[in-house]
């Protein structure tokens, strides 16, 4: 009896120190789907690109918050008055997560791996200027140079990008500079990331960072069952909430959602003017119109769009630069009115007129069109299902038409086989040379007459020679000159007609210290060398 | 006439003219945006409520009825039929026929038929009415939606072949289609309508989530499948957004019972 | 029926030569179901192949729209997609090199070898499709059972309503129901095959309980339990059976939106991923998979039904 009493009594000991033990403190969060690669070099995907932010060491680091360089693996740089050569100076006594030295080599060594054209590396187009491979060079183990055939516009922010592999290591491309490393994957269901020990960063006192030990990435699709989860605090954050959820969770738990205010991602529609395209010739006369074009645009709610598909949580666009974007913003743009006297009017005058309540041009055709956009995206839905009726009260009748996305993409990208399209627009990227390929007439990207061999109008061959100028100059206050005017000629002629910037929101556990979401991605944890969370005995599995 | 069919055949009807005289239910369109009200309690003005865009959600739903009332039992009473054909010969030839309809029938089961869909859409005109995309993805559901069925109906005819009185008819001289019209397929029924009742329901949230890829009306045309998507996202439900999910249910409850129940028990 | 394996089995064991010729024919029948199993997949691939090649949007990639890319990545892009645009040509390498190197290829979707990808996910989605059958299976007898024994109105209404909420009821709204309550989400495929089943199984059994000799027994005071198993069961198992066969085909698409909506990672949301992303060589290995498992549960269920009749 007595034995039976110990042996409960040290069951009982041993439990409490089970109990006493501290769990490591776990940061938990959704990805969409499984990562397509843990290549630094090779991510396209957000999901690969969460675990490249995480788990990557790069030479600059753009602050999202306030959207300045800050020093990271490079504690200084100097870009040449001519824009073409950058030379950078190491942070010395770094390691890469195995121990690893970093040194100027590895630099070198992943630059040199991402300007190989075998490499098929997308962080590596905004770098090729030129046709004539960059010339690197390693001065010193803590110097390197990189000499580039042609002025790369705002260089310093493409490394943003470039995460550092080690040129030695027998790891390869799993030793990280990054404040994380990849512990253990289960596809399909979840990706761990444990600290980096050999980390460099410290805090004021000293203490290596991050001070979060672990981060689980679950893969989870689907959104609601991710706001299940979110709500039982089975996750710690949802980088990126729509308006319907948010509000939800503000009804739910107000004190861990934030409207961080507006963001670069915009809703916008375009006219497709591309003369070999199947649309009849007499639609294509309304379309290449800039009356027509501004006098829809004007026709559109852009208020109503705000309140009723984003709860508020958007504002009318002034164009295709975001307010969010603290530098490159032209804030002397005002969105397009909503005026139906002033549509009406400039229909009048492009020979349009309304009999009845259909609107017919000079020629006697009902204007009518269609509109694509991608299906399974309700938001969208929502404004296209609008739009029909702004329109109707100019006399227009619009066709809306779903497709899935592949079909939409061969659409406007191969047979052109559409009237107009309505799609989301994300700037990635906060420089306006990253939207070279949609602005000059002879690129791909030019939606809605992509690929001309001479520009069409005077206007796009205005807006060729200013992009031109700009990728051309180091100087910031004279790219900003040309790329307001790129933004106030696009205003104008309305080729492609923004409708509503989105609010950032984000969902954040009150329980996560440190918090500072921002409007650029990653949202909630970007700057995760910093957040902390209180160590939990529950949490450990 | 038993007094449930007598029931359900009025309350059908008066579904079908409640969805036809929409207009005098309601003056307001199943289109228009009353923008200043989204979201909308039921009230004396919107008996359901509005929708996230304002717009009435009862005229919706009896707008919604005309079109998949027709549309899904018609289509699920073609692929049933095709089904009974196929199903039908492979069953009572057996041999070399049998032997080719079940290799295709594995086929049709097996193959992704997602993208003969997609391709359809593809040749519709973007012009098109909504309507139009909505036949032809219910003419597709039944053309490809009767491989399953017809291996079950197989094995009923298989069966009704060795009955004594299919061999009472062979052996009194009875010609083998006459057999098949006039014996088997009668007594087949139970089997046909229970494949029936289950596919109505089956293509009406097949057309919702074929929704998902572009393949249903498009908007502002509601369809019960469009209107069942709301349901996709329980969380911020109201109990008003339950009203199409009844309205098909009693649908296809009502045209359970209005079947003549002697056909159900042969 | 030329499709029994075992044909006269019993009296050909009489004799030594005549189960000689016995044991001739079924091995002439397996080889032939063998044979024609392989025509099949090869036809089935090739078919999924011609309808992903021609279906809109499998040329283009959804990175053309990323305006970073400058024009070298965009034509390699383009490369990489039109390698696949003969579809003989890509079929046929497809089988040389699954024939030669039992190599399934890899997804350009999803950059990982195929075979690795099913060495993942299958085991989810039979254990999904296992758990959805079984349970499917005994909530529709659970059902149809005790509304036709007991001939009870209330019973019989209450089962047909739950029957119709089954019914009706989107997969995502049910899939959100049962992850919200706690349940278990893998049940899910159970709650989408229970509704088609429950009204096959209940009219076939009232077909079967109407038979004069299950009346009879009735009459004279069989027991319930002993009509079930002795009478009904053995009457309607060929049909259930022929069933059984569909129902693996019912569970593989249901558990491809249950997959996708629970972000189970099994073969269903492979399909889904693979479908949207255009992914030919994953398309056609998964084709290859069902059409396997199709024709083997449908000819197991065959060959049990004849079995049945023949007892």
């Amino acid at each position: 009896m007595k034995r039976f009493f110990v042996l409960l009594a040290m069951l009982g000991l041993s439990s409490a120190g089970a109990r006493a033990a501290q769990a490591p403190s776990e940061l938990r969060f959704c990805l969409r789907a499984d990562p397509k690669t843990f290549d630094p070099l090779l991510v396209e995907d957000d999901n690969s690109e969460t675990i490249r932010y995480l788990t990557g060491g790069v030479l600059i680091r753009i602050n999202r918050k306030t959207q300045q360089l800050n020093p990271e693996l490079a504690t200084s740089w100097n870009v040449d008055s001519q824009g073409r050569r950058i030379t950078f100076h190491l942070r010395p006594n770094v390691k890469f997560s195995d121990g690893t030295p970093f040194s100027a080599d590895d630099v070198a060594f992943t630059m040199k791996r991402l300007m190989d054209p075998e490499t098929h590396s997308p962080a590596a187009d905004p770098f090729r200027s030129s046709e004539v491979s960059p010339r690197i060079t390693v001065s010193s183990p803590l110097t390197v140079s990189i000499l580039f055939g042609a002025p790369v516009a705002g260089m310093e922010r493409l490394f943003d990008q470039v995460a550092i592999s080690s040129a030695k290591s027998p790891h390869k491309i799993a030793a990280v500079l990054g404040s994380y490393v990849v512990a253990e994957y289960k596809a399909g269901t979840e990706i761990l990331l444990s600290r980096n020990s050999n980390y460099w960063k410290v805090d004021t006192n000293g203490v290596r960072l991050p001070t979060i030990e672990r981060i689980r990435l679950e893969i989870q699709q689907n959104r609601d069952i991710e706001l299940v989860k979110f709500r039982r605090g089975e996750i710690d954050l949802i980088n990126s909430v729509d308006a319907d959820t948010f509000d939800e969770l503000t009804r739910l738990m107000p004190h861990s959602v934030l409207d961080v205010g507006v963001s670069l991602e915009s809703e916008m529609m375009w006219f497709n003017q591309v003369a070999s395209s199947p649309v009849p010739a007499y639609k294509q006369t309304w379309f290449r119109s800039t009356g027509f074009r501004r006098a829809v645009s004007e026709a559109i709610n852009r208020a109503d769009i705000c309140r009723i598909v984003y709860r508020g949580h958007a504002r009318p666009a002034e164009g295709p630069i975001s307010p969010a974007n603290q530098f490159w913003f032209n804030a002397s743009l005002k969105p397009h009115p909503y005026d139906i006297g002033s549509s009406r009017k400039r229909l009048e005058a492009e020979g349009f007129r309304l009999r009845g309540s259909a609107l017919y041009d000079s020629e006697g055709h009902a204007v009518e069109f269609s509109v694509i956009t991608n299906a399974g995206n309700r938001n969208r839905e929502r404004i296209a299902a609008m739009l029909q009726q702004d329109l109707q009260a100019i006399g227009i009748r619009l066709n809306v038409v779903t497709l899935d996305f592949p079909s939409l993409i061969e659409r406007i990208t191969r047979t052109f086989n559409y009237e107009s399209c309505l799609l989301g627009l994300t700037n990635l990227d906060l420089d306006p040379s990253a939207q070279m390929n949609v602005w000059l007439s002879s690129a791909a990207n030019h939606q809605w007459n992509p690929k001309q061999k001479q520009p069409a109008t005077t206007w796009e061959a205005q807006i060729d020679k200013l992009m031109l100028a700009q990728a051309g100059d180091t100087r910031p206050e004279v790219r900003k000159r040309a790329f307001d005017r790129v933004q106030q000629i696009v205003s104008d002629e309305a080729p492609f007609l923004y409708l509503v910037t989105k609010n950032s929101l984000t969902a954040i556990s009150p329980n996560i210290q440190n918090a500072s979401p921002a409007v650029l991605t990653p949202q909630a944890f970007w700057n995760i060398d910093w957040l902390r969370k209180p160590l939990s005995t529950t949490e450990s599995r | 006439m038993r007094r449930s069919q007598l029931l359900a055949i009025s309350a059908l009807a008066v579904l079908f003219v409640a969805a036809v005289l929409s207009g005098v239910v309601s003056a307001n369109s199943h289109a228009t945006q009353y923008r200043e009200m989204p979201g909308a309690r039921p009230s004396a003005a919107f008996l359901l409520g509005t929708d996230e865009l304002g717009r009435d959600r009862l005229v919706r739903l009896l707008f919604a009825t005309r079109i998949s009332l027709l549309l899904a039992p018609a289509a699920a009473l073609a692929a049933t039929l095709l089904a009974m054909i196929v199903g039908g010969i492979a069953g009572y030839f057996g041999g070399f026929w049998d032997r080719c309809i079940v290799r295709t029938i594995d086929l049709m089961l097996s193959l992704p038929w997602l993208f003969l869909l997609l391709a359809a859409r593809a040749l519709l005109p973007l012009n098109a009415p909504p309507i139009a995309s909505l036949i032809m993805t219910y003419g597709l559901l039944a053309a490809l939606g009767w491989a399953g069925p017809a291996r079950v109906i197989r094995a009923g005819t298989r069966k009704l072949c060795e009955s004594d009185f299919t061999l009472q008819a062979g052996a009194l001289g009875c010609g083998r289609f006459r057999i098949l019209w006039r014996h088997v397929i009668p007594n087949l029924k139970p089997i046909l309508l229970a494949q029936l009742w289950t596919t109505i329901p089956i293509f009406i949230l097949a057309e919702a989530n074929l929704g998902l890829l572009g393949l249903s009306a498009s908007e502002p045309f509601p369809t019960w499948g469009n209107l069942l998507r709301d349901l996709q996202s329980p969380f911020s439900l109201r109990p008003e957004a339950f009203a199409p999910l009844a309205v098909v249910m009693l649908s296809v409850a009502c045209l359970k019972l209005a079947m003549p129940h002697q056909e159900l028990h042969t | 029926m030329d499709d029994c394996l075992f044909p006269n089995t019993k009296s050909a064991l009489a004799t030594l030569p005549e189960a000689r010729t016995a044991m001739r024919s079924c091995f002439k029948i397996v080889i032939s179901r063998i044979a024609t199993l392989g025509l099949t997949v090869l036809l089935g691939g090739l078919l999924t192949a011609v309808l992903v090649r021609f279906s809109p949007g499998f040329l283009v990639d959804e990175r053309e729209l990323d305006p970073r890319l400058d024009e070298a990545s965009r034509r390699s892009i383009e490369l990489e997609h039109s390698a696949n645009q003969n579809v003989l040509a890509f079929y046929a390498k497809r089988l040389e090199r699954m024939a030669l190197h039992a190599d399934l290829g890899d997804s350009p979707s999803l950059n990982r070898p195929i075979s690795q990808l099913f060495q993942e996910r299958f085991p989810v989605t039979v254990q999904l499709m296992a758990i959805g059958i079984a349970g499917g299976w005994a909530l529709a007898f659970a059902l149809a059972l005790p509304s036709v024994m007991c001939r009870s109105r209330v019973f019989h209404g209450m089962a047909a309503t739950f029957h119709q909420i089954l019914m009706c009821l989107p997969a995502a709204a049910m899939a959100l129901l049962v992850f919200d309550i706690g349940g278990p989400v893998r049940a899910l495929v159970a709650l989408v095959i229970c509704p088609r089943v429950f009204e096959y199984v209940r009219n076939l059994l009232e077909e079967a309980y109407a038979q004069p000799h299950i009346l009879t027994a009735r009459a004279k005071g069989l027991g319930s339990g002993r009509i079930l198993t002795r009478h009904v069961l053995p009457s309607v198992a060929p049909q259930l059976l022929a069933l059984g066969g569909v129902s693996v085909s019912i569970a593989f698409g249901a558990a491809i939106p249950v997959e996708v909506l629970c972000d189970l990672p099994g073969i269903g949301q492979l399909a889904w991923k693979a479908a949207t992303a255009r992914d030919l060589p994953l398309l056609v290995a998964i084709t290859f998979v069902v059409i396997v498992m199709t024709q083997v549960c449908n000819t197991v269920s065959d060959w049990a039904g004849f079995r049945g009749r023949q007892a």
